[in-house]
């Protein structure tokens, strides 16, 4: 007999997992409505891993680590957005060398941290009042506060895609990118700005990994977590909203195959490490018949270069 | 006084195969309407995307209010209230009406605040009587409403100076009536216009002055009473044209295309066509009248191949080709001239062979064994361009970079060169210069003339008397009447487009 907080844990722990994978696809959502795809989340993240990592490390404060790993993906995704927007290469050989980048970049620097260990991660705070609600509060509302800014992520770019003029012009030039510059936006300028914020938050699914989740390096830790991301663009069908859910069932994979593993069962670790990429298959292959069906369908302008002097 | 509204000053522009304008000098003054004529590729367009800060100019001067100007980009035109109309529209197709009028604005605060647009949009609509569902997505609305659209658009930003790039070439006679007396409103209130179109007739009713360009350069700019049909014909084209199409009297009562109860649905769910019963014969030339989405372009789609067919069968030559796949139908001999060019005429990013050779690239000579010849092809192509005088400079870029006649004549000639039994053209001379409008014309005949058969979708109501044998006149979703040609006149077809006559 199972006691129930044993699944009050586990749940608590999906959303601490998804919230790894829920930034980079709020990220790469925002990126693709703009036009650009970007395959480099996954050397994106590994980049805000390790940053964040090491300067939580040298300065003993997980916050700065965050911040640091945040700044260090959306600087890395420059690299990509120069590329695709300024030189007009092609966005997704850009983006696979961007994954390249990360994982070398990290592989070499990352040597001498190889098994350390945050002794100080993010740490938890309960909200008061909504922390007390019975289940809700000790999933949801006893988690730290990158947890919290990732709710208010979501439904902050909910709000500014489909209400604000920000978010208007952002489908426009995503989906009809010589309209948009005919009604005067400036298309490169606003790729730029998504590209930029598809980093950060790159960035920041990849430090919440090391400040919190696993507080520990170790080459290769995101273990293909920014791919899962790509895969829940397309399982969100490009809306904020329906990405809290992707994220949150790929985070209740992970922490099931963690609780599983300490629990110490006698399923093989090697299954159960399997588990996620099992599930992306599952999902991608579920939600491409879906997406089908309900004629959603890509931002029109997904991967292809915007030049101005064209008809 | 009159006061010079937009002036340039030899503006060139010179891409890398064509000089599109060459030493351009024109004035536009302050409560006019300006024609601009010139035959396909004359640079009509590429002179107004100078204006409008798509394009920069090579070399020369732009001045608006005396005022020497840099237009950089479209946002600068926009502060400097120009606004325009493209010859493609340049709309979103997936966000609402609305959402596309305020694209780009800023005044509408952070959170846009649909109230105040909403009551702005009724001020302008009453102003100039144009109707729009501001909810609705755009690719719900038909090219007429599209048109109000990119109008209101305009408006909404306060341009004084409006170019419309061939904004009459997808509307019907009506819509077009309707168009120009916005425009006039739009003079009255000391707005200036640049019209570009290729309707003379279009030209006399509404313009002030006219400036005729010729391969990039202005011919010669001219006030309205002071000029003819005729004389602008002959300053576009160098020559006179006359006009009278060589017709045969054409007799038989082969039947070449049955549809029987034809049932089809639109993408919408709703019926589209609702029992229709043609016979076409061999030899004639059938028009097809309506207004717009009364059911003709579904029609024509399903004979083609490209609609799914609820019920009822299509009999072509004795052979049932209902629901059956399109390169199979176009096989059998029915090619098809869609309406609108750059979505299913050509592969807009595809170069000019690619796009010529499109019905016969898997064929023997060029290709043998699945392997193309791209020597044959370009000799191919080069055949086409030359003996249907399309202005191809560079066969090997990409087909959207022709101007927007160019590529509707290569759409003709591909098709034509199919050498089809039975050629359904919708639209064929939309967006075509007087000289390759006759020219096509003529060679609809000539297809009727050796025994195949011609089913003619237009707008132009002339158009479809001067050539077809036969009218049939739909309206919402059945044809209400089939005509012949000699006991039709445009009141009885204009009417029966109604409704008004069943
Ligand atoms: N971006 C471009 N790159 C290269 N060539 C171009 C480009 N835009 C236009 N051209 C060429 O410049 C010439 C003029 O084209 P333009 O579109 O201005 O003609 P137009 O007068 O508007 O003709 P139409 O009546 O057919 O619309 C054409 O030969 C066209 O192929
Ligand atoms: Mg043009």
């Amino acid at each position: 007999m199972v006691h129930h907080s044993v699944y009050i844990s586990l749940l608590a722990n999906t959303i601490k997992a998804g919230t790894i994978l829920l930034f980079p696809t709020i990220g790469e959502i925002f990126a693709e409505r703009a036009g650009i795809l970007n395959l480099g989340i996954e050397g994106m993240m590994l980049i805000g891993a390790f940053i964040g990592f090491i300067v939580s490390y040298t300065t003993h404060n997980p916050y700065l680590g965050f911040a640091a790993g945040v700044i260090a993906g959306g600087i890395a995704s420059l690299i990509h957005a120069f590329i695709s927007i300024t030189l007009r290469g092609n966005q997704i050989v850009s983006g696979l060398a961007l994954t390249i980048f990360g994982g070398g970049f990290t592989t070499f620097y990352g040597q001498k941290w190889i098994n350390m260990t945050l002794n100080n991660t993010l740490p938890t705070l309960k909200l008061p009042i909504l922390s007390e609600i019975l289940y809700i509060g000790p999933i949801f509302f006893s988690q730290d506060l990158v947890v919290y800014l990732s709710y208010i992520t979501v439904f902050v770019m909910w709000f500014i895609l489909y209400k604000t003029t920000i978010g208007l012009n952002l489908r426009a030039v995503g989906e009809n990118a010589k309209a948009a510059n005919a009604m005067g936006i400036n298309v490169y300028k606003v790729r730029y700005i998504w590209t930029f914020f598809g980093g950060l938050l790159a960035g920041a699914g990849g430090a919440y990994l090391t400040t919190s989740y696993a507080p520990f390096w170790l080459d290769g830790i995101t273990a293909g977590r920014g791919w899962i991301a790509i895969a829940l663009v397309i399982f969100a069908m490009w809306d904020p909203l329906k990405a809290l859910f992707g994220a949150y069932l790929f985070g209740g994979i992970n922490a099931l195959q963690f609780q599983l593993q300490a629990l110490g069962t006698t399923i093989p670790s090697a299954i159960l490490n399997m588990l996620p990429y099992i599930g992306t298959f599952i999902v991608i292959t579920i939600s491409s018949i879906i997406v089908k069906t309900r004629h959603v369908r890509p931002p029109r302008e997904l991967g292809i270069p915007y030049i101005r002097e064209e008809k | 006084m009159v006061e010079i509204a937009l002036e340039t000053r030899n503006i060139t522009k010179i891409f890398p195969e064509t000089v599109a304008n060459k030493d351009i000098s024109f004035k536009l003054k302050k409560g006019e309407i300006h024609a601009l004529l010139g035959e396909n590729g004359a640079g009509k367009t590429t002179l107004m995307n100078i204006l409008y800060g798509i394009y920069m100019p090579t070399s020369g001067e732009i001045f608006i209010n005396d005022q020497k100007v840099i237009i950089r980009s479209p946002l600068d035109a926009i502060k400097l209230g120009i606004g325009m109309i493209h010859q493609h529209f340049m709309l979103v197709e997936t966000l609402s009406v609305l959402e596309n009028i305020i694209l780009g604005l800023k005044e509408y605060g952070f959170v846009i605040n649909k109230k105040t647009v909403k009551e702005k949009l009724k001020e302008i609509e009453s102003l100039y009587s144009l109707q729009t569902d501001p909810n609705v997505k755009v690719w719900q609305t038909t090219v007429g409403e599209q048109q109000r659209i990119e109008i209101i658009k305009v408006l909404f930003r306060g341009a004084n100076i409006l170019i419309l790039d061939e904004p009459t070439a997808v509307l019907t006679p009506q819509e077009t009536q309707s168009l120009f007396k916005i425009l006039k409103k739009m003079k009255d209130d000391g707005k200036s216009i640049i019209f570009i179109t290729h309707k003379l007739e279009e030209v006399m009713q509404i313009a002030d002055i006219i400036t005729v360009l010729r391969r990039g350069k202005v011919v010669k700019t001219l006030p309205k009473y002071k000029t003819t049909k005729s004389e602008l014909a002959q300053l576009m084209v160098g020559e006179a044209q006359d006009c009278n199409y060589l017709r045969k009297k054409r007799e038989t009562n082969e039947i070449i295309l049955s549809i029987n109860k034809l049932i089809v649905y639109s993408d919408k769910g709703t019926k589209s066509l609702k029992g229709i019963d043609l016979d076409v014969k061999r030899g004639e030339i059938l028009g097809i009248a309506g207004i717009s989405g009364n059911g003709q372009k579904e029609l024509v789609q399903t004979i083609a191949g490209l609609k799914k067919v609820a019920e009822g069968k299509i009999i072509f030559n004795g052979l049932d080709i209902t629901n059956k796949h399109p390169r199979f139908i176009s096989r059998l001999g029915i090619n098809y001239i869609p309406a609108d060019r750059l979505a299913m005429g050509v592969a807009p990013n595809l170069s000019g062979i690619d796009n010529a050779i499109m019905r016969r690239y898997y064929r023997f000579p060029l290709s043998k064994n699945g392997v193309m010849n791209y020597i044959k092809a370009l000799a191919y192509t080069k055949m086409m361009a030359k003996a249907y005088k399309i202005k191809l400079d560079n066969p090997f870029a990409p087909i959207k970079l022709l101007s927007g006649g160019n590529m509707q004549k290569l759409i003709l000639a591909r098709e034509i060169l199919e050498n089809p039994k039975l050629l359904i053209a919708s639209y064929p001379t939309r967006g075509l210069d007087i000289a390759s409008t006759q020219f096509f014309r003529q060679k609809l005949i000539e297809i009727a003339n050796k025994g195949k058969a011609v089913i003619l979708l237009s707008e132009d109501l002339d158009e479809i008397l001067s050539l077809s044998d036969r009218i049939a006149v739909m309206y919402e979703g059945s044809i209400v009447g089939i005509l012949k040609a000699e006991k039709a006149d445009k009141n009885t077809i204009g009417l029966m487009m109604t409704g008004a006559s069943t």
